[in-house]
């Protein structure tokens, strides 16, 4: 899929010949996410239509109590302090930023009056300046009212290092500036083809500047607001317990006529996934769970009491395996699995042909993911019509077992492959959770069939995915030849998803491995497509790079795709939640309602 | 007795002390970084994370960072959470309630099951009583509590419908209304935890009391033609309890501490759970105020349990 | 009359410890369970090398599958035979269990009984140490032990010796404080009793007294605590497992089996039934050897 017949599709779009929702599909097939495809398209000035998001009620309130429940507690009520999507969609509640994304791409209005673009000239041609209307008449929880000054006080805290917030790179190289007490210039330092990318979503939630202009730089983290939000959003603040309980209730000026519907909110955090899938689908002591990551065939059975429904929305999540570019277990320069290093067996392209073969992605997918996990070759599945021939999922032990043997890896005495002497056994490590435990399991039993051995590792998930430099078994110094994990696109632009190949972003002591490229993997043509990409504003373009930058990486091998993995909510019956699957759950709380039926 | 208990008092004071230096010390050595979310985000630069250390003092030696804490303390500042910001003696205070009732009444439960059926058991030795009470006492500790857990909750919450598993703080209710509810709600994790309990406390009375059984004052107080309960409740049982003044002077401080899996399975809020939160995320200044107050509580109950030997056995002095 | 005919049998000496063993003998639950235990040691040893079926053998088609002549106690949810698994885990659990009881048990007793018949300042420090170890937070202090000793460990034991070892030191270290606290007590009121006091008239030195008067009758709570920290350990190593700090999520543990089925109560009860029923098993064997053991052991019982 190259540059040409991207244009092509969206031609298509624009002469009505092919649906929008199939162009973006397609997109996300590819790994682009369904708000970048809807960029794309509005940047060649195909206008968006946004369904309205189904909302019955016709007055505010008599709804009664919405129960949450969020396996993970949210531990602090600052968006731009969020450790994970546990605050951002505690946060949204109170808070609100200017647009949301829905599930289809679409930009929705939350604090802007409307949506910019080329045609009503909020957006300039070369995408560099957006200016953003304002809505008017909304008024923060304690009174005051929502104004321009808001939005530059929430660019200028977030993008100060000194505040130390988790989104200060989308804000530290902006320039945002008032132009009237309800509008606002947003400067991006380069053209950028994603110019939606701040003020909305997780990233954009608006803080107040007077309740927040108290605390900025290295005070922020004494604001005794991070636990007590003062926002906009449909519902204010009663309660909060860290970890335990967050408590609201309705918000009577909230600036949406006939919202919210339910008059009180609870969400509690802390417990299992599969408690919550049971609280929801059993015994209906909540309305709504999150993230249930429990085994798919358990689920089925929760849902066949008929209580309640599970909903996959496809998100960008890959769960895949890597194989180590380096070798972990020999010290370079005093330093493990160093990029200088190679892999004894993996930088033989036959072994790793012969692992992308012994993936039992059906098994996987068919009993324990089940609709959590969709199987992919890669991180793009192409369209049959431009399918590659390497990037295609298959299982084969018999195949695997082949390719070994005609690569020199021959079974010894004891059933293990070797060359020389090297011998394939291999350490593969994951974070503590029952669905990847058994996967380990079941890749295991096929390796362990074509002469390859594998030590499995589980390490609990705060230690796994901490950064702590004393402790060995982080995932970002990849002390083992194997891992797996899930890696999830923080922002709709795929640019910092890609960014995680590339060479500069290679993980090693010096930077404290600190950064992403935990595989150690280097190719120069990846890093000068991906340079390109960044400086090209074009976004068709620049899609085609991308995809380009992905066929690059899995048919190298070292990264094993194994599904895409839409994250299943637990909903019960009767609740008519709005989710979307490129923003938070709770992106458009004041949308939901139950049937009173 | 009373000197005994003076001098020991006034060891607790530098015996705590000791023991909040190796706790300090551990918790320093031990692996993990308070600010790791800062650290994997590629866009946070290192010297915002380096200042955030260095602001809370992350960096300096340890008997710096000791001594800084040991002064707080003593003026009654308990420090400041990493993690949400909060003082860390709210945060104690926030889930001490829910803790002392559920624990506190587990262990109640336990030792109102335990002394009757262990005495019980050990006065009429292999009866079958005795067998199916030390039966199910195997049973009970064999299982553990992350296992009767969910069967409790499959049974009696799933099977059944009539009990709500998932433990709310607040209820809105008043009135005998919130009273039941509360019930409703912590019968669960109070029966599990206080069975699994005990299950071991049983079969300790029994054997205390058989011992005490087979001694020749009881023997005499027989043949003084005592009746058998008069010599069980007057003669037997307050010898017999001294081991079990040691087991629940031990337990006492868990009382505080709260019961980890039960808290998780049951989504209790209490300091059990905060402890291991504290402990996953290498929040410090938590976890060290809460392990100090154990170990405060640990040294007072085994000085009580010491107290109450001598009170027991009249015999047994402190020279 | 004196009836000399009576005397049937000459009378030998017999040697302490074949008079302790006679006297176990006749206790024949202690007799009985010390078969079993040692058929349940014998099973887990040898047990694989007759039962060759593998303990990581997936098979979809075979999924939650009930006992049968095929699978005698029944496969997990990904088809794997429960046997195979109980016997391979079995060891791993029994010697966990039994070697951390053991050590816990040494510890505290050896500990409780110094306190326990030394006065003042002995005592005391041996109660600060234990009150020191009754503090302490299990879990940070186990990620500090993993982290400095697991990689040396595993080098000179290879992985699996590495991790045992560990693991022993680790709950058997956090359990002998009770067992100390209460032999200790049972010393405070032994050592007043008369028969100490006879033994002290006599001349016997203070460990003679220890070791042959206050020790076997201060062994009650030991054998109950020996009871309970069996299956303590055993669960505190799966415990351990599925927080990642203990051995590999792949080896089947007794308690690893039972955490796995918990979920599936519902459907498969075989699953958790009979990791569970081993541990049980264990559990009563112990307790009655160890009663066996009380009552052979004390002087004071006419077997």
């Amino acid at each position: 899929m190259n540059e040409r017949d991207l244009r092509a599709m969206i031609e298509k779009v624009r002469e009505g010949k092919l649906p929008r929702r199939r162009f973006i599909q397609r997109m996300v097939g590819l790994g682009l996410t369904a708000p970048f495809a809807n960029m794309m398209l509005m940047h060649e000035g195909i206008a968006q239509q946004p369904a309205p998001i189904p909302y019955k009620p016709t007055k505010r309130g008599g709804g009664g109590s919405l129960k949450l429940i969020w396996w993970q507690g949210a531990v602090h009520l600052n968006p731009h302090f969020a450790g994970g999507t546990k605050e951002q969609d505690a946060t949204r509640i109170f808070y609100e930023p200017l647009a949301g994304w829905d599930t289809e791409g679409n930009l929705i209005p939350a604090l802007a009056a409307e949506i910019p673009s080329r045609a009503n000239g909020g957006v300039a041609a070369d995408g560099r300046t957006v200016t953003w209307k304002l809505k008017r008449g909304v008024k923060w929880h304690d009174g005051k009212d929502f104004t321009a000054d808001d939005v530059v006080f929430t660019a200028a805290y977030a993008g100060d290092p000194a505040t130390a917030t988790v989104t200060v790179a989308t804000y530290k190289d902006l320039k945002v500036e008032k132009v009237d007490s309800h509008t606002v210039k947003v400067t991006y330092a380069r053209p950028t083809p994603f110019w939606a990318e701040a003020l909305t979503g997780s990233q954009g939630m608006i803080l107040p500047k007077h309740v927040f202009e108290p605390f900025i730089g290295a005070k922020s983290r004494e604001n005794p607001a991070n636990v007590k939000p003062v926002g906009t959003g449909p519902y204010t603040f009663v309660d909060f317990k860290p970890g335990d309980m967050l408590r609201a209730k309705a918000n009577p000026n909230y600036h949406v006529a006939n919202q919210p519907f339910f008059d009180e909110l609870e969400l509690k955090g802390g417990g299992d996934a599969l408690g919550a899938a049971r609280s929801v689908l059993q015994t209906t002591e909540f309305d709504f769970a999150w993230n249930l990551a429990v085994e798919d065939e358990i689920l089925k059975r929760l849902e066949a009491g008929g209580k309640g429904r599970l909903v996959f929305l496809e998100g960008s999540d890959i769960e895949f395996v890597s194989l180590n570019c380096a070798d972990p277990w020999n010290e370079v320069e005093g330093e493990r699995a160093h990029v200088k290093s190679k892999h004894p067996a993996f930088s033989d392209k036959a072994v790793r042909t012969a692992m992308a073969l012994l993936v039992d992605r059906k098994g996987i997918q068919d009993f324990i993911y089940g609709r959590g996990g969709i199987a992919t070759a890669n991180f793009l599945n192409n369209p049959p019509r431009f399918r590659s021939p390497n990037m295609k999922w298959e299982f084969n032990i018999e195949k695997a077992n082949q390719v070994l043997e005609a690569a020199g890896w021959k079974k010894g005495p004891d059933g293990i492959r070797a060359k020389g002497n090297v011998k394939l056994k291999f350490v593969y490590q994951t974070s503590v959770s029952q669905p990847r435990q058994k996967t380990q399991a079941i890749i295991k039993d096929a390796c362990t069939k074509a002469g390859i051995e594998l030590e499995l590792k589980s390490v609990t998930a705060a230690v796994f995915f901490g950064s702590d430099v004393a402790n060995p078994d982080t995932y970002q110094k990849f002390w083992s030849d194997i891992q797996m994990y899930t890696t999830t696109m923080t922002q709709p632009d795929p640019q910092i998803f890609m960014e995680q190949f590339t060479t500069d972003q290679i993980a090693q002591k010096a930077n404290k491995w600190a950064s992403r490229n935990l595989v150690r993997w280097s190719n120069k043509e990846y890093d000068d497509t991906f340079k390109a990409a960044q400086a090209e504003f074009d976004p068709v373009k620049r899609a085609a790079m991308f995809i380009k930058m992905n066929d690059l990486v899995v048919s190298d091998g070292h990264i094993i795709p194994l599904f895409a993995r839409p994250r299943p909510r637990g909903i019960v019956n009767r609740l008519n939640p709005a989710l979307s699957a490129w923003d938070n759950d709770t992106w458009a709380l004041g949308f939901w309602w139950r049937d009173q039926a | 007795m009373l000197n005994y208990i003076l001098r020991r008092l006034l060891i607790a004071v530098p015996s705590v002390l000791g023991i909040s230096v190796i706790l300090f010390t551990v918790l320093a050595l031990a692996p993990g970084d308070p600010f790791e979310e800062l650290a994997t985000n590629p866009n946070v630069p290192p010297e915002v994370r380096m200042a955030l250390r260095a602001q809370f003092g992350l960096d300096d030696p340890i008997w710096q960072r000791y001594f800084h804490w040991l002064v707080n303390m003593l003026k009654g500042d308990w420090g400041f959470s990493f993690v949400s910001r909060i003082d860390v003696d709210q945060l104690i205070v926030q889930r001490l309630p829910v803790t002392i009732v559920v624990i506190g009444l587990s262990q109640l439960l336990a030792l109102l099951i335990a002394l009757p059926v262990g005495v019980l058991a050990a006065v009429k030795p292999y009866s079958w009583f005795d067998r199916i009470a030390s039966t199910l006492a195997f049973i009970g500790f064999s299982l553990p509590t992350f296992f009767t857990g969910v069967l409790f909750i499959l049974f009696f919450s799933i099977y059944l419908g009539w009990l709500p598993f998932v433990y709310r703080a607040d209820i809105s209710a008043t009135g005998w209304q919130w009273w039941w509810e509360h019930f409703r709600q912590s019968i669960m994790p109070i029966t599990v935890l206080g069975l699994f309990q005990a299950a071991s406390w049983m079969r300790y009375v029994r054997s205390s009391v058989l011992d005490v059984i087979r001694l020749d004052y009881v023997t005499t107080a027989r043949s003084k033609g005592l009746k058998e309960s008069v010599v069980i409740n007057k003669h037997v049982v307050r010898n017999a309890l001294i081991p079990v003044v040691t087991l629940v002077a031990l337990q006492m401080p868990a009382v505080f501490g709260g019961a980890i899996v039960t808290e998780q399975i049951f989504r209790i809020p209490g300091i059990g759970s905060l402890l291991i939160d504290a402990i996953l995320r290498n929040d410090t200044p938590v976890i060290m105020a809460v392990t100090f107050v154990f170990a405060c509580l640990v040294i007072v109950f085994n000085l009580l349990a010491d107290v109450i030997y001598g009170w027991l056995d009249p015999r047994i002095s402190y020279r | 009359m004196l009836a000399p005919a009576t005397l049937s049998k000459p009378i030998t000496s017999v040697s302490p410890w074949a008079e302790a063993w006679r006297r176990f003998k006749r206790h024949r639950l202690a007799y009985l369970s010390l078969w079993i235990l040692g058929a349940l040691v014998l099973a887990v040893l040898v047990g694989p090398l007759f039962y060759k079926v593998g303990i990581n053998d997936i098979d979809f088609q075979a999924r939650l599958a009930g006992p049968s002549l095929k699978h005698p106690m029944g496969t997990d949810d990904l088809g794997r035979d429960i046997l195979a698994r109980v016997l391979y885990g079995g060891r791993i659990s029994l010697a966990v269990g039994l070697a951390a009881m053991l050590m816990a048990i040494t510890v505290g007793v050896i500990i409780g009984a110094i306190a326990g018949i030394s006065r003042g300042w002995l005592d005391a420090a041996l109660m600060w140490v234990t009150d020191l170890f009754l503090s302490l937070p299990q879990l940070p202090l186990l990620l500090l032990l993993i982290f400095l000793f697991r990689e040396p460990l595993k080098q000179m034991f290879g992985l699996e010796v590495g991790i045992f070892i560990l693991i022993v030191v680790v709950i058997g270290g956090f359990r002998w404080m009770p067992v100390a606290r209460l032999v200790r007590a049972q010393f405070f009121s032994l050592r007043e009793k008369e028969f100490v006091e006879a033994a002290r008239a006599l001349g016997a030195s203070t460990s003679r007294q220890v070791v042959r008067h206050i020790l076997p009758n201060a062994l009650g709570p030991v054998i109950v605590a020996a009871t309970i920290d069996v299956a303590a350990a055993i669960i505190a190593e799966s415990t351990l497992s599925f927080l990642g700090l203990g051995f590999p999520p792949d080896i089947p543990t007794w308690g690893r089996i039972l955490y796995d089925g918990r979920d599936y109560m519902d459907v498969a009860v075989h699953w958790a039934l009979f990791p569970g029923l081993m541990i049980f098993i264990t559990v009563l064997t112990i307790n009655f050897i160890g009663d066996g053991l009380r009552d052979a052991l004390d002087p004071r019982r006419v077997l």
